[in-house]
């Protein structure tokens, strides 16, 4: 078997504040094979967007990387230095699409200028002229009229600021691209249109994907894997079919069944009761205990540990032997 | 329109319409005399019976919400009619109207943004009483208790003296509709109440309008971009499209037969938690157009992926029933 492109191994990342440390994110693996798309789902605070800030060294203030690796390619890229990961990693390997493509963009220059900021930034000897040229093309693949580059951000719609965000993204011809909540804030015909346009650039860029959001039903359209968080940690890993198929970890199988369906039968939605810990000070033992149907006295004492219950399946749950 | 439903509808609203008039430049005043206005609501239709669930869908811009304001009287409308149990409400003052604006409630979208900041848990659902004149403090207390029993926040004292920025959004959408309960009114507008709620909640508070429609006899005008959503909690919907009902009828109608095509299109855009569903690619183009000038004709047909020729750019569909109180609004059907 191929090694994976990204495999993140016990990933720890902290952020300091006045009354000590969020605990954002906690002993996280997972890996993603090339060519592949893994959906990273849970509820909001959860640490799904802390993974991908992570990944690109773009922590925000106080937050640091406290232990764990992430390797792309087999290079541990988090102990890079800020100029190294700049010059080789952050958007010619790894970009992101950030969350609200109505505000990310910047109102008063033209979207073209905000391209070639980004080309020339990581790559110095491209000129002005060469940088606009490659935003019409990268115009053209994201399913946006060429000509529509000299425009500023409020002459586009939500939908026609989330292709240029993409646009943007894909610069430089990363081989992964996270996109952290793309249907959040878009209407659904919008929405399914830009889950479309990823599916497309999936298959003709053989790009890989990282997909947050807290809707598990994009991540069954576009993903191939998928991790389940809850209050920092993965509480389920693997196949999409399989993990959605036979849901093993309690959290996994509350959200689904809080989940509509508009193509099943009628049921009653289920909510898990309770709500998310404050991660300053995360429950003792498996974080999700306190609102766990099946707690057990281990899981108030005892942190679980990820388990592969089947083939590219891991749940991290004292229920599974 | 539905001749099994002996009695009087709870509201009815007849060619309700609301134009918002556009404020122009000082430039643009001088050089075009002409008025614009953004039609928000253009015209529509429908009724709420009593103990019903009625859906109102569309995409953003659709005129949804001002629909739900309209039926308030939170906007006035400007044309239309507004009746409540057969009696016109549409032309009476805030004056005349007041004794029945407690029987109208509303659960608004945004939780953090609704209740104040610096009202007590009790403060917040006791105002409404306290604007109808109940006096009785011990009267107020037990209809707070007993408010807050029904929206599940139990025991009522642990959060009666509590502030909202101590409760999660769950809980204060909980405290919302507690007040929009307590002065036992006959029509709640919930405008998106879960759509800023984690997914893991958001069953709870569904589940919640569900029980409390049986409890009290209650109808409640459920407005939602989700179809799934809607599906799960509304009795009837009707799909709404640049200010026009493009189609109406029961959930089932609208989930297993929709006619329109835009309500086609809406639902096949929907995600489905289920990676072995089958997916169809049929996306539709573009994204809704403005209000302001919505397109000559069928207001779709811009974007429509059955388009049968001139008639749908030239003349506007009338919404008829094609059977069982299923209402389209497409020259298919014609």
């Amino acid at each position: 078997m191929s090694q994976p492109l990204l495999n993140v191994k016990n990933l720890v990342t902290y952020y300091k504040i006045l009354r000590g440390y969020v605990k954002a994110v906690e002993d996280a693996s997972f890996y993603l094979n090339e060519g592949e798309a893994l959906g990273l789902a849970g509820e909001s605070g959860c640490g799904k967007t802390t993974i991908a800030l992570s990944i690109l060294k773009i922590l925000p203030q106080g937050g640091f990387i406290k232990g764990g690796n992430i390797l792309f390619r087999d290079i541990d890229i988090s102990k890079l230095d800020e100029h190294e990961f700049r010059q080789n990693i952050r958007w010619k390997k790894i970009s992101i699409v950030f969350q609200g493509a109505m505000n990310a963009l910047n109102p008063v220059y033209k979207i073209s200028d905000q391209i070639v900021e980004a080309i020339t930034l990581h790559e110095p000897n491209v000129n002005k002229d060469e940088g606009v040229e490659r935003g019409r093309k990268l115009f053209e693949l994201v399913g946006l009229d060429p000509s529509r580059i000299e425009n500023y951000p409020h002459e586009f719609s939500g939908g026609m600021k989330q292709r240029a965000m993409i646009a943007m993204a894909l610069a430089c011809n990363p081989e992964l691209l996270i996109a952290d909540e793309p249907g959040t804030a878009l209407d659904v015909i919008v929405q399914a249109q830009v889950l479309k346009l990823l599916r497309e650039l999936k298959e003709k860029l053989g790009l890989s994907m990282i997909i947050i959001t807290h809707d598990l039903s994009i991540i069954s359209e576009t993903c191939d894997s998928t991790a389940i968080m809850y209050a920092g940690k993965i509480a389920e890993f693997g196949d999409v079919a399989s993990v959605f198929k036979e849901p093993l970890h309690p959290y996994t199988q509350g959200l689904m069944s809080a989940f509509p369906n508009i193509k099943a039968a009628r049921t009653r939605m289920q909510s898990i009761a309770g709500f998310p810990p404050d991660l300053l000070e995360p429950p003792s033992g498996c974080r999700f205990h306190p609102r766990c149907k099946f707690a057990m006295d281990v899981c108030r004492t005892k942190e679980p540990v990820m388990k592969e219950v089947k083939k590219k399946h891991y749940v991290s749950c004292h229920l599974m032997k | 329109m539905d001749g099994n439903r002996v009695t009087e509808p709870l509201i009815k609203i007849v060619n309700l319409k609301k134009w918002f008039p556009l404020r122009l430049g000082f430039f643009s005043t001088l050089v075009s005399r002409k008025q614009l206005y953004v039609r928000a609501v253009d015209g529509i239709s429908f009724e709420v019976a009593e103990k019903e669930i009625f859906g109102l869908a569309g995409e953003s811009g659709s005129g949804k919400t001002t629909a739900g304001r309209l039926l308030l009287k939170l906007v006035p409308p400007t044309g239309g009619e507004i009746l409540f149990r057969g009696k016109n409400v549409t032309k009476m003052s805030e004056k005349e109207f007041k004794p029945l604006r407690s029987k109208f409630q509303i659960i608004f979208q945004d939780p953090y943004g609704s209740l104040n900041p610096r009202m007590t848990i009790f403060n917040i659902i006791a105002e409404p009483m306290r604007i109808y004149g109940i006096k009785d403090e011990r009267e107020v207390e037990k209809r707070v208790s007993k408010a807050l029993e029904d929206a599940r926040l139990v025991p009522p004292e642990e959060f009666i003296n509590r502030y909202p920025h101590e409760l999660s959004g769950g809980q204060r959408q909980r405290v919302a509709t507690g007040r929009a309960l307590v002065l036992n009114p006959n029509f709640i507008v919930a405008d998106e109440p879960v759509s800023m709620l984690d997914v893991s909640i958001r069953a709870d508070i569904l589940n919640l309008i569900y029980e409390l429609k049986d409890k009290y006899d209650v109808s409640f005008l459920y407005i939602t971009h989700d179809l799934a959503l809607a599906r799960h909690v509304c009795d009837r919907i009707a799909i709404m499209y640049l200010g026009k009902i493009m189609e109406m009828g029961t959930t089932d109608q609208i989930v297993y037969e929709p006619l329109h095509p835009y309500t086609k299109s809406l639902m096949a855009a929907v995600p489905v938690p289920d990676p072995t569903a089958k997916r169809i690619d049929v996306v539709i183009k573009g994204e809704i157009p403005s209000p302001v000038n919505p397109p000559q004709g069928c207001r779709f047909h811009t974007r429509c992926p059955q388009k049968i020729g001139d008639i749908c750019e030239k003349k506007e569909p009338t919404i008829i029933d094609s059977g069982n109180g299923h209402l389209v609004a497409c020259h298919l059907y014609t």
